[in-house]
């Protein structure tokens, strides 16, 4: 595979993959690290090709030691480089769990010391992976200070946001859909842009009620407005991109419009970030709200595997549907 | 598989053959291992005082492995310490008034408050402090390592493992790593007998750490922790290995904690007569005593070292004493380089302020 072209329809993985290409072009400072990333091209082809364009000196094949990877990472920043680590899932995160969010997260504040990687690999379920291979892992690190975790829906976003997750100086953890690698596709301009961290952005605009949600959940949010909207209902969905920084005033402004609120995630509901947007809203926005904040969620499992299973644990349009209209006639 | 206890047996300094012998670097050592004792001492003191917040952990008859294996390197070398190896960051140019300001939770300490004792770094100085997970930090000299070849550096690292921490998943991963990658790493591996209150021998099923070098495939080599010259004659061996490409060294140091894992630990574990036999190995007497016989010093300059040190650091328990302690709003600062919230700006909590913003 070459150099990826710009411009042009391109779908979500191949956005990730341009968005490296063009951070690995600009900037030596610039080099990944995983699993099966080199002669490979990692699991999911996000590095096809880097490899051969970039040489083995800065696409490095480990070790099966995802802490090694990204305590290696947390060493290399130290001496000004730029590491992009892969996960081969993002669920191996759990085996670097500490050099993340002890090592790398706890640097800056423990002795001023910057730590500028990326942690990124595939999330979600919605393909059979199992318990295994199917987290939305955000929660680990949403509660960790010092890291911050970026979420994308689209494939402008998911460019976008990995080269200012990669120009950012803090550890960032980047949590590719692997639902939407191939599904999700748009049209992206052939001239560089950047998404900035910390910024939400709104999907669809609505009066009625406000859907606050990230990654995979902003399409199934989009196709619940659609089936509301045939019944006259606006609903706004803010898609938060990056859950830290957390755009508040995104959110607030929305409920604000609308005076309801649904937060909807993919993962499980005890202790998900939903109910960190819920407790915001509360605390900010308690005034303009007409009917409770609900949250549409996964239930409080491992991901199931069998497509039975699954899809009755993911959110879906009817999930969210149901919500809205309960809210409505609240 | 040998199950030798430990190598310390020769009650006196031998000089490992090609050793260079310049009165200069022979008196370093004992500077230095002098000020890591001395040092403690000085913690101790200000410990019993109520002056040290948390706890203080002694390398009372460590003190030749630490500064040993961290003499052999360069100033462009890194070092990443474990807490008692408080020697190897001296020796790197840490400042004693720092670290007492680090034990005493100074606010004009090197991390400002925010974190203990020698957890810190200055990369100026090529050393980065430990986190408590042990092990952790193999896995960050990988990638100090990496990074410095990556840019045609010719750094060396150098990063030290205990019997106990070398258990973790961690340690083999980062180590496992550095063999594969063949980074210039050197991994000082110290038998000191116990992790806290576990014996080594209830740490693994071979008690030669050593033997761990053939399986990773590196260089490996055994001392005696309590000899100086031959820690640093080792540790600068492998120096030279790494920095010409030859790869990362494992080197293993028998040597004894002669304190308990920090002042608090009465040491209940430990079988009666052991700390005796250990107190006659000790490596600064034993170092003493070498220098005197051999001539290279007399007594009268080994009071002007002592007195050197002493002056030295009743300089810096006074400054660390007077420094102030931090501001409390300061707590918020220095999280992310994008803040949520900082001391000037302390909306944490100020809920009023905030609802219905």
């Amino acid at each position: 595979m070459s150099a990826p072209e710009r411009g042009g329809t391109t779908t979500y993985l191949e956005a990730i993959r341009q968005g490296l290409w063009e951070e690995m072009e600009s900037d030596e400072r610039v080099f990944m690290l995983g699993e099966d990333i080199g002669v490979y091209g990692g699991a999911f082809k996000v590095t096809d090709g880097f490899l051969d364009r970039f040489g083995e000196g800065r696409v490095i094949d480990t070790p099966i030691s995802e802490a090694a990877i990204v305590g290696a990472s947390v060493g290399a920043a130290m001496m000004g480089l730029r590491p992009v680590a892969e996960m081969q899932f993002i669920d191996f995160i759990s085996c670097g769990f500490d050099q993340l969010t002890n090592v790398a997260a706890k640097n800056r504040y423990r002795w001023g010391q910057a730590t500028p990687i990326v942690v990124r690999g595939p999330a979600g379920g919605g393909v059979h992976g199992g318990p295994f291979h199917s987290l939305q892992a955000e929660s680990y690190f949403t509660h960790t200070a010092g890291l911050k975790v970026v979420c994308p829906a689209t494939a402008y976003d998911a460019k976008g946001l990995i080269k200012a997750a990669i120009r950012d100086d803090d550890p960032v953890v980047f949590q590719e859909h692997k639902f939407l690698y191939r599904r999700v596709k748009e049209d992206l301009p052939a001239e560089e842009f950047v998404v900035p961290l910390g910024k939400a952005r709104i999907h669809r605009e609505g009066r009625d009620l406000t859907i606050v949600t990230w990654a995979a959940m902003v399409h199934t949010a989009a196709e619940a407005a659609e089936a509301l909207a045939a019944d006259g209902v606006a609903v706004e969905i803010v898609d938060l991109r990056t859950l830290v920084p957390l755009d508040e005033e995104a959110v607030l402004t929305s409920v604000a419009k609308t005076g309801r609120a649904i937060v909807l995630h993919e993962a499980p509901r005890t202790g998900g970030f939903g109910g960190e947007i819920a407790a915001t809203i509360a605390e900010k926005a308690f005034e303009y709200l007409d009917a409770p904040i609900v949250r549409v969620t996964a239930p409080d499992t491992p991901v199931p595997y069998s497509p039975p299973l699954e899809e009755y644990y993911l959110p879906g349009k009817d999930d969210v549907q149901l919500a809205a209209r309960k809210l409505l006639d609240y | 598989m040998s199950d030798s206890v430990t190598s310390v047996e020769a009650p006196e300094i031998v000089v490992p053959e090609g050793v260079r012998l310049e009165p200069e670097r022979l008196l370093d050592l004992y500077w230095y291992m002098l000020l890591n004792r001395r040092l403690e001492e000085r913690l101790v003191n200000l410990y019993r005082q109520g002056k040290v917040i948390g706890g203080v952990y002694r390398s009372l008859g460590q003190e030749a492995e630490s500064v040993g294996t961290a003499y052999a390197l360069e100033a462009r070398d890194y070092v990443s310490p474990l807490i008692r190896n408080l020697g190897s960051i001296l020796v790197k140019g840490a400042e004693p008034v720092d670290i007492l300001k680090q034990y005493m939770a100074k606010g004009t300490g090197p991390s400002r408050g925010k974190d203990l004792n020698i957890h810190f770094g200055d990369l100026s100085k090529g050393f980065i402090g430990p986190v408590s997970m042990l092990g952790d930090m193999i896995p960050v000299m990988a990638g100090v390592a990496l990074g410095n070849r990556m840019q045609g550096k010719d750094s060396v690292c150098l990063v030290y493992i205990g019997d106990g921490g070398f258990s973790t998943g961690a340690s083999h991963e980062g180590w496992n790593f550095i063999c594969a990658q063949r980074l210039p790493v050197i991994l000082v591996a110290e038998d000191n007998c116990y992790a806290y209150s576990t014996p080594t021998d209830r740490q693994m099923g071979n008690r030669n750490m050593v033997d761990r070098a053939v399986g990773y495939g590196c260089a490996g080599v055994q001392v005696d922790g309590n000899d100086v010259l031959r820690c640093w004659h080792a540790a600068s061996e492998a120096v030279s290995r790494a920095r010409s490409g030859g790869g990362p060294t494992l080197i293993e140091v028998k040597t004894y904690r002669r304190k308990g894992h920090a002042e608090h630990d009465d040491q209940r574990y430990v079988p009666p007569g052991e700390l005796d036999t250990w107190e006659a190995k000790d490596p600064v007497a034993r170092y003493e005593r070498w220098l005197l016989s051999e001539e290279i010093v007399d007594r009268s300059q080994l009071d002007q070292i002592e007195n050197r040190v002493r002056a030295k650091l009743d300089a810096a328990v006074d400054e660390a004493e007077k420094a102030p302690m931090p501001e409390a709003r300061t707590a918020l600062d220095g999280v992310w380089s994008t803040p949520r919230w900082t001391a000037e700006h302390p909306n944490f909590h100020d809920f009023a302020a905030e609802i219905g913003s």
